[in-house]
């Protein structure tokens, strides 16, 4: 390989792209505009579930156990509704999720001490949503049935009886267990890879649609030099996005960044010589720019969303689905991006990661030079 | 060189390239003698491009064999790329870049020594008539201007061989003119010329000419030669009065193919010469034309290649019939 080559690729490379506002634009743009997009829309947390009220107690009881409804940042309070009919209104017009439904005798058992029901209907079109919310109306209902019991105890002249067992639950890395922390840090890949792709995916194969190719062709210049010239521009681009996706995840979402900035880096290099040169391939193998386009989104965007760990965790996945995501290069720098950005660890614990991303930019880098020929037909 | 006994800059030997089961070019066999200029001729997709593309070494023949600059087209392609200039139909310059990157683009793909950068960039943008334009976009430039760019950047690198696929399609007269000024300049200089061409003003500027038609060479030599020796039919020039009318009285004299006006005369294409010579300046005089000129002639390039395009077409349409 002579430098002397690769760097006027490289240069004649870069002198295009500055040539080209638009997919410099998009270069840069893109990215920010897909992390600010999805970084608010893609929310995971449950929070703030409309209900409505069916009370057919009317009764201080009934009105205390309403108010710890309404009083949870979990729940919000959509009205009250006098039948099963506006209920199922409210639900299918998407108005409220659940309706908490006070049996007429509600006061009664409760204050004669034997068990009372309520009642809880949940849309389930949303399963997750749906499990998540009726975990917060259980923690409600409990937290108000124990202190009943606590009351009447008292009441008694008793000691305040604590119940048996309690779990004291203690969430490390993500305290709040805000979805924001894992998502910004999982979003990096999926755009990085995508924009990756697409930016090298039409460097080859506008070449080829131009008639330019056939002249360089016909010089001594090498496949690699070409490939490698060709690689040195967009992955400055790419690193810069990187930084950009860091720089907004600092200071736009409050991410912390708990592990090495340097090691997010050197890992960010490799994934990205990994992705542009899988842009590479496929522009080498489409030799046509709206192909080589369209390929590069659906061969990178549909799996590293859905395969790479960010949305759906893989650990739950079903094996054949499983194995598959072994292919997703996104999933290790999904991975490794969680490890350090809420982790806090390093290449000790994720140097398997790590690793298997070395061998996908290895792969794609030599698939690259293995396809390139300098031949036509 | 590999062989220094030899003088030949090319040497194709039963060269044959197919796409699926069309026969692009049909077992072509020549050689270009060093300091040449060798003009490939032929309509339309009779395979120039496709033989020029072989021996650039950008496409593999599918049998055959050959030398460019004395490296084997089938296994030292690469070889070639670095002792040749290729000048491909289509403009394959980067129009988005300026006259001056393009250069230097090109400059560093084939490795000019630093000291002679500049001078190889100063000779181009001369050569090329475009010192004021240097930083212009390639894609303002005219046809003419670019050609000369693209055969700039094309031997940057002093290459001793080069092919031109069409340098000269599209672009006006003058430019056309100059072009073949710059291609004699570098003949001059004992660097060997592969140029294809349709047009036949252009191909008498060359020292040798191929004729390819449907992939298979017809015809080959010296512009004297072909119209010379392979012209089956001889021509005559007739200067009378009416030649308008004339021609009409004579077309179907016996031995006569064609009559055509000609400046302001007749060309008579006539299987015997002198036959046909004697017979007219009896006949025309007998039907009121008085004192008829009658010259043999030598026949245009044009006429040759008709000639031989007609005859080979007739050959081809007669064989199916033999063969059934």
């Amino acid at each position: 390989m002579k430098p002397r080559r690769v760097l006027a690729i490289a240069r004649k490379e870069y002198l295009q792209i500055r040539r080209d506002p638009r997919s410099l634009g998009m270069a840069i743009a893109m990215p920010m505009l897909l992390l600010v997009l999805f970084g608010y829309a893609l929310t995971l947390d449950v929070d703030r579930v409309p209900v409505v009220i069916w009370d057919q107690s009317e009764s201080p009881a009934s009105r205390e156990l309403i108010s710890r409804f309404a009083g949870s940042r979990y729940f919000s309070l959509k009205g009250y509704v006098r039948n099963y009919r506006e209920v199922e209104r409210g639900i299918d017009s998407g108005r409220t999720l659940m309706a908490l439904v006070v049996p007429r005798d509600f006061a009664g058992q409760v204050g004669s001490g034997r068990p009372a029901a309520v009642q809880l209907i949940v849309d389930g079109s949303d399963s997750n949503t749906a499990t998540i919310a009726i975990g917060y109306a259980e923690g409600v209902v409990q937290t108000y049935s124990r202190e009943i019991t606590l009351r009447a105890t008292q009441g008694l002249g008793g000691r305040p009886l604590n119940p048996p067992v309690e779990m004291r639950p203690r969430v490390w890395f993500n305290a709040d267990m805000e979805s924001k922390n894992y998502i910004i840090p999982g979003l990096i890949p999926v755009i990085m890879m995508v924009i990756a792709a697409l930016l090298t995916s039409l460097t080859i194969a506008r070449e080829w649609e131009r008639g330019t190719m056939e002249q360089l062709i016909s010089t001594p210049v090498k496949g690699p030099e070409l490939i490698f010239g060709k690689l040195v521009p967009y992955f400055v681009i790419g690193m810069f996005d990187v930084l950009l996706a860091v720089l907004m995840g600092e200071f736009v979402f409050h991410v912390p960044l708990r592990g090495s900035l340097l090691l997010l880096f050197v890992m960010a290099a490799i994934f990205l010589v990994g992705a542009l040169s899988m842009g590479m391939v496929i522009s080498i193998v489409a030799k046509n720019q709206l192909l080589a386009n369209q390929l590069a989104m659906i061969l990178t965007f549909v799996p590293a969303f859905i395969l790479s760990g960010l949305v759906y965790a893989i650990s739950v996945m079903p094996w054949p689905i499983r194995l598959v995501t072994y292919l997703v290069p996104a999933r290790y720098f999904v991975a490794l991006l969680k490890g350090i950005y809420l982790k806090g660890v390093g290449l000790n614990v994720l140097a398997g990661e790590a690793a298997l991303l070395l061998v996908f930019a290895a792969a794609m880098v030599a698939l690259a030079n293995f396809q390139f020929r300098k031949k036509l037909g | 060189m590999i062989n220094p006994q030899n003088n030949k800059a090319v040497v194709v030997k039963d060269l044959e390239r197919r796409f699926g089961k069309f026969v692009a070019v049909n077992r072509v066999s020549f050689d270009v003698a060093k300091g040449e200029i060798f003009g490939f001729l032929g309509p339309n997709g009779a395979g120039k491009s496709t033989t020029i593309r072989m021996l650039c070494g950008i496409l593999a023949p599918t049998s055959g064999s050959g030398t460019v600059a004395g490296f084997d087209v089938r296994t030292e392609a690469e070889k070639i790329k670095a002792h040749i200039g290729y000048m491909s139909q289509k403009f394959s310059l980067y129009e988005d870049l300026t006259v001056e990157e393009n250069i230097d683009f090109y400059s560093g793909i084939y490795r000019i020594p630093p000291e002679r950068k500049r001078e190889r960039k100063e000779w181009v943008l001369e050569m090329a008539g475009l010192r004021e334009h240097r930083h212009s976009p390639t894609s303002v430039l005219s046809g003419g201007w670019k050609q000369r760019l693209a055969l700039g950047c094309a031997i940057l690198h002093e290459p001793p061989v080069v092919f031109l696929d069409e340098p000269t399609s599209g672009v006006d007269p003058i430019s056309r003119r100059q072009f073949w000024d710059l291609i004699y300049e570098l003949a001059g200089r004992g660097v060997t010329i592969f140029v294809t061409t349709h047009y036949m003003d252009e191909a008498e500027y060359c020292d040798r000419i191929g004729l390819i038609y449907r992939g298979e060479l017809i015809a080959l030599g010296t512009p004297a030669k072909l119209k010379t020796e392979l012209m089956q039919e001889d021509v005559l020039e007739v200067h009378c009065e009416r030649p308008q009318e004339a021609m009409e009285q004579i077309s179907n004299l016996r031995g006569i193919k064609e009559v055509a006006l000609f400046g302001k005369g007749l060309h008579v294409v006539t299987e015997d010469g002198a036959a046909t010579a004697k017979l007219l300046r009896a006949v025309l005089p007998e039907k009121g034309y008085a004192a008829p000129r009658v010259e043999p002639i030598a026949p245009s390039l044009e006429d040759v290649f008709v000639s031989l395009i007609e005859a080979r077409d007739r050959a081809e349409n007669n064989q199916p019939a033999v063969q059934a």
